[in-house]
């Protein structure tokens, strides 16, 4: 996760991991795998992981990222671990109810309201 | 990057047009992506016009290589033509694959495939884009976004 080409910064706060992205931009197929591998050795640390996503400086997200998230989030219930999403903006969040992944994901204003939704 | 003005004449005056070939290399994508929208913004397009129409090429560009070159090196190139004026931004993306037939892909938003990691590209470009067609082989979709 220290690798210098890291596409994410993860903190810890409450038992969650909290996943932000570097890139403004998830459209490349080559970025968002390096982002799939990390946040997948994030969910493999962990016997029931618990898991938030911040898009608070994403501007763009591809198909391929959706597809990501989902492998994501199939790893962590495999685990009975639990996923949030958050701080996703208006624009992107358009994105997410056109695929009605809106009913997938576990998805929330802020990073607060997230955080209060872990079980 | 070798975006040229070969396709100017058909935006006139008015318009910004671009043309570019290039192999599966993000630099080369984005590069041809941020001139679309650099285009765009010089006439007026909203930030949720630009938002729309840069996903929209994104993904057939992602299309192009995933799909219409997945048995072909990556090294071969496809070609994105844009052109846009006042009105409308017109996109061609053309790979060198075999085509597809777009009725054969199936709905990513039914329960059965919601779960899908694959197959939201042609409907999030059909979402945006006022029309989206392609040719007979299926190898070059045109996409045409019209300023709200």
């Amino acid at each position: 996760m220290a690798a210098s080409n890291s596409r994410l910064k993860v903190r810890r706060q409450n038992n969650v991991n909290i996943v932000e992205f570097i890139d403004r931009n998830i459209l490349d197929e080559a970025n968002i795998a390096t982002i799939g591998e990390e946040i997948a050795a994030l969910v493999d640390a962990e016997p029931a992981p618990r898991l938030l996503i911040s898009f608070a400086n994403v501007d763009h997200l591809s198909s391929a990222a959706l597809g990501t998230l989902i492998t994501v989030n199939n790893r962590v219930r495999g685990k009975q671990g639990q996923l949030r999403l958050a701080n996703i903006d208006p624009q992107i969040y358009e994105v997410f109810v056109i695929t009605r992944l809106n009913k997938l994901f576990s998805i929330h204003e802020n990073t607060d309201e997230a955080l209060k939704s872990f079980t | 990057m070798p975006i040229n003005g070969d396709n100017q004449d058909r935006a006139a005056q008015q318009g910004d047009s671009g043309r570019a070939s290039f192999p599966n290399d993000t630099a080369l994508s984005e590069a041809i992506q941020n001139a679309l929208v650099d285009a765009m913004e010089r006439h007026g397009y909203s930030k949720a016009s630009r938002f729309a129409v840069r996903l929209a090429l994104a993904e057939a560009i992602a299309n192009a290589f995933h799909h219409g070159h997945e048995h072909l090196p990556p090294s071969l190139p496809i070609t994105v033509e844009y052109a846009v004026d006042p009105a409308k931004v017109v996109i061609h993306v053309e790979d060198q694959g075999p085509g597809f037939d777009p009725a054969t892909i199936p709905d990513p938003t039914l329960d059965e495939n919601i779960e899908k990691t694959t197959g939201r590209g042609l409907m999030l470009i059909r979402a945006y884009m006022t029309r989206v067609s392609y040719n007979a082989k299926g190898n070059r979709v045109e996409m045409v976004y019209d300023k709200p």
